[in-house]
């Protein structure tokens, strides 16, 4: 314990990934500490989606080292379920099962990866619902349920495995715009109960309240790693100026 | 009139004069055909002579039992029942193996859907009975089980299996069956498998499921709700197909009409008999799994 919890609760050096030929990520960089807030931003396709899911495992690297709360984190490695219960993943298209009800997503991985009897689960589960504001959905298919709701469910769905850290890959792109606040306030609740989270987002307003860094990145490295005030005012490169100019456009 | 006011109820369907016109055009070239071929044969027609195959009376208790034809239908039955279970279970796992990082298990798959696939189900049959069966049966000991043993000599075996005496060309029958309709069943399950987005896979994974849960749990259930009509299809496929096992003298119903049919010499009337057996049976099956399709609709909350 006492080693362990000085460490960041992730530390990545040198990691490279190519698909085939494509150097998606190269000599990625970061720590980031416990209870820490980061917001990585990038163009389409600058590798944001790439780094996060290395961190579970979604993607495999290829070169450099990858720890999660002092565990080593390798391509292909046995046990990598006992990594993944610790970091919580939260992704564009909501990805909830829809064969199963809303409360039955959420009960299925404590049940299935921690071992918790399933009425355990569903106090937990039931828990993490009325925070995500969405209780009274429970018995519900997640097809029946708006984006919004959706998305909240799998905030609530990742919650449930009590991770250490939360990742969220664009949560609210393929949001209706009047759904997003929804989403965005449950995160930032979140964010004030001191989970550590990374978010590619290009909200620019969540990333000033909520953001203790933000990581710019383009074509697979980082490029420019700021407080959110000095990133959106003064940009140190010329590519997140240019980056930045085309956001503030839209 | 107000919003409320429930739509007005939809027109019953209804067959117009043009309708009718058609069936009855139907139904005279129908009647000429059969009209014309009895002038032509002056076909004595004995119905009874084979419906004494269907049931029968038996001599010494005096009561009915079924016949040839009947028994035929039984084994066509249980070759229906356990050949869609053992066919559901091969081609689960062989589609599973079609879909595997494995390159291994991706070539044994394949190439047991590609042989199967482009040899004559006549010629696979032939191959397997005389190749496999005869070698690999007597190998294994399956070809003269112990008929007097209580595994074997009780009222569930019979009525599960059939005669004992049988039960390893039964067995034969029901393997080379299973085997060629799995095929089809492996292209089907693969093709439900990839239908599922990668994002179940990755939500999957990120909450920390083992593969095998994954599986389970998410993939295969939505997988087999979307395959369900094929599936369904395939498996009246499979009855059908079960006629050509007969060929290998398993005592299922078109082996026995075939019996029936020289020794009556009555051929018309035990094929259209037969036919008629083999239309309810697979009629029976097709609604029972049209009533699946619609539950596990209902289920899905689409
Ligand atoms: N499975 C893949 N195969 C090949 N190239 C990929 C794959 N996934 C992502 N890429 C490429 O890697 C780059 C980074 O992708 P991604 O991490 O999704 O970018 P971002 O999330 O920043 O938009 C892109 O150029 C993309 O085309
Ligand atoms: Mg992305």
């Amino acid at each position: 314990m006492t080693e362990t919890s000085d460490r960041p609760l992730v530390e990545i050096s040198g990691l490279c990934k190519w698909y085939n030929d494509f150097s998606a990520l190269y000599d990625i960089n970061m720590n980031v500490a416990r209870g820490e807030k980061v917001v990585i931003c990038g163009p389409s396709g600058s590798g944001k989606s790439t780094l996060i899911r290395c961190i579970n495992q979604l993607e495999e690297h290829q070169k450099g080292t990858l720890f999660v709360d002092g565990k080593e984190v390798r391509p292909g490695m046995k046990g990598i379920e006992q990594i993944r219960r610790d970091v919580g993943m939260v992704f564009q298209s909501f990805n909830l099962f829809p064969h199963m009800t809303v409360l039955d997503n959420l009960v299925l991985g404590p049940v299935r990866n921690r071992g918790m009897s399933r009425t355990k689960a569903r106090e937990l589960a039931m828990g993490y619902l009325e925070k995500v504001r969405i209780a009274e959905q429970a018995a519900k298919y997640p097809p029946q349920l708006s984006g919004g709701q959706q998305q909240r469910v799998a905030i609530a769905r990742a919650l449930c495995m009590q991770p250490k850290i939360m990742l969220f890959d664009e949560p609210t792109s393929a949001l209706d715009p009047e759904m997003i606040a929804g989403v965005l306030d449950v995160m930032e609740s979140l964010a004030r109960d001191g989970m550590t989270m990374i978010v590619v987002t290009h909200e620019m307003g969540f990333a000033r309240r909520v953001a203790d860094r933000v990581v710019f990145m383009d074509e697979g490295e980082i490029v420019e790693v700021a407080t959110p005030e000095e990133f959106f005012t003064t940009p140190k490169t010329d590519r997140a100026a240019q980056f930045l100019s085309q956001l503030l456009a839209h | 009139m107000t919003r409320r006011t429930p739509p007005p109820a939809a027109p019953r369907r209804r067959l117009t004069a043009v309708d009718w016109m058609l069936f009855l055009l139907v139904a005279a070239a129908l009647g000429y055909v059969v009209w014309r071929v009895n002038a032509v044969l002056v076909y004595n027609w004995e119905w009874h002579r084979v419906l004494r195959f269907v049931v029968r009376i038996d001599a010494e208790t005096g009561q009915w039992v079924a016949n040839l034809l009947l028994q035929g239908l039984f084994t066509t039955i249980r070759l229906a029942f356990w050949g869609t279970i053992l066919a559901a279970i091969i081609g689960l796992i062989m589609g599973y193996w079609r879909t595997c990082d494995s390159l291994a298990l991706r070539i044994i798959s394949r190439t047991y859907v590609e042989l199967i696939r482009n040899i004559p189900p006549l010629i696979f049959i032939f191959i397997f009975y005389f190749f496999i069966a005869s070698q690999a049966f007597p190998a294994l000991g399956l070809n003269n089980i112990n008929t007097s043993s209580p595994w074997v000599d009780n009222a569930f075996f019979r009525f599960a299996f059939g005669d004992p005496r049988l039960f390893s060309n039964f067995l034969t029958g029901l393997i080379c069956l299973a085997l060629f309709e799995a095929a089809y069943i492996t292209e089907i399950v693969r093709a439900g498998i990839q239908s599922i987005k990668k994002g179940q896979w990755e939500a999957g994974r990120a909450i920390g499921l083992s593969r095998f849960n994954l599986l389970r749990d998410i993939i295969f259930p939505q997988a087999v709700r979307k395959i369900l009509p094929p599936l369904a299809g395939q498996f009246i496929t499979l009855i059908k197909d079960s006629a050509i096992i007969s060929l290998i003298s398993v005592q299922e119903l078109t082996f026995l009409a075939t019996e029936v049919a020289a020794s009556t010499t009555k051929v018309f009337e035990t094929w259209i008999l037969v036919g008629a057996m083999y239309f309810v049976l697979c009629y029976f099956f097709a609604f029972v799994f049209a009533r699946l399709e619609i539950r596990a609709g209902r289920s899905h909350h689409r």
